[in-house]
């Protein structure tokens, strides 16, 4: 469960990354669909927080270690609010280009959460 | 009446400052633009750098005690520049651009120094191999930073 909602974010960021990356192209700054994209993502890393949270409770412990777990965690959970954010501050492109940067920051989070974690079996 | 002594650093020559043409604006934003881009990019190196550098400490420093040292003045290097961008202005900007090339200097040193003589480092920095680790970010930032501070003049 754990691997595959890990698998899933990394490929709905990249997704997200895209889009924003387009919006860039096109010289557009992040709009409310952009917004409600960076929620999605979000609440995927919030149910996966909480799945971790509660896997380690039930006594699983990642490979590499629970405080670095916990804070890529933590850390990938934070990414896509703060970039979102930053780009309500500049209504230009580079709103837009923040954000796939963010979103290209998750997808690596992600791959190290599945490393950290280790990997298929969990 | 000097309006543009904000930093206290401005020198009573010319001053050919944003600081000096606009008053009510003391400080040159240096977080527009590209800059936005450039201070995430930065304030994910802080968090990733310090987080990393003091977990690596607190927890098993006697193994890489060289390498964990080097990932916390990396992590040092990266808050003062973004300090310095979010504060904006010219000292900022001079400043941040010292620290630039600081930082580039770091990475190419760290990141020769560890392909040359791997066996100093028994677990890697955030510098390591020009900072492969972290998508080669570490040696691209700081040379798109210096561009985007010599733009801002």
């Amino acid at each position: 469960m754990l691997d595959a909602l890990t698998t899933a974010i990394g490929v709905a960021a990249l997704a997200l990354a895209a889009w924003c990356g387009f919006a860039a192209f096109r010289d557009q700054p992040t709009k409310d669909w952009h917004f409600i994209g960076m929620a999605v993502v979000t609440v995927l890393v919030l149910v996966q927080l909480v799945i971790g949270l509660f896997r380690l409770a039930g006594g699983d412990r990642p490979e590499h270690g629970t405080v670095i777990f916990v804070a890529y965690l933590v850390g990938a959970f934070a990414t896509i609010p703060a970039a979102g954010l930053l780009s309500l501050t500049e209504r230009t492109k580079w709103g837009s280009v923040t954000v796939a940067a963010g979103a290209v920051v998750l997808a690596v989070l992600e791959v190290r959460l599945f490393d950290i974690w280790g990997g298929i079996g969990a | 009446m000097p309006e543009t002594n904000t930093h206290g650093t401005t020198p009573s020559g010319p001053a050919p400052t944003t600081a000096a043409a606009d008053a009510p604006a003391p400080r040159a934003r240096l977080v527009s633009g590209p800059g936005l881009l450039l201070v995430w990019l930065y304030g994910v190196m802080v968090v990733g750098a310090l987080s990393r550098s003091l977990y690596q400490i607190s927890t098993e420093f006697d193994r890489a005690p060289l390498a964990y040292s080097l990932s916390a003045a990396a992590a040092v290097v990266y808050a003062f520049i973004t300090y310095a961008l979010v504060r904006g202005g010219e000292a900022a900007r001079k400043v941040a651009r010292v620290c630039c090339a600081v930082e580039l200097a770091g990475v190419l040193a760290v990141g020769t120094w560890t392909l040359v003589r791997p066996e100093s480092f028994p677990d890697a920095t955030v510098w390591s191999d020009f900072g492969m680790g972290y998508l080669f970010i570490p040696v691209v930032l700081p040379v798109t930073g210096m561009l985007w501070l010599r733009h801002r003049r």
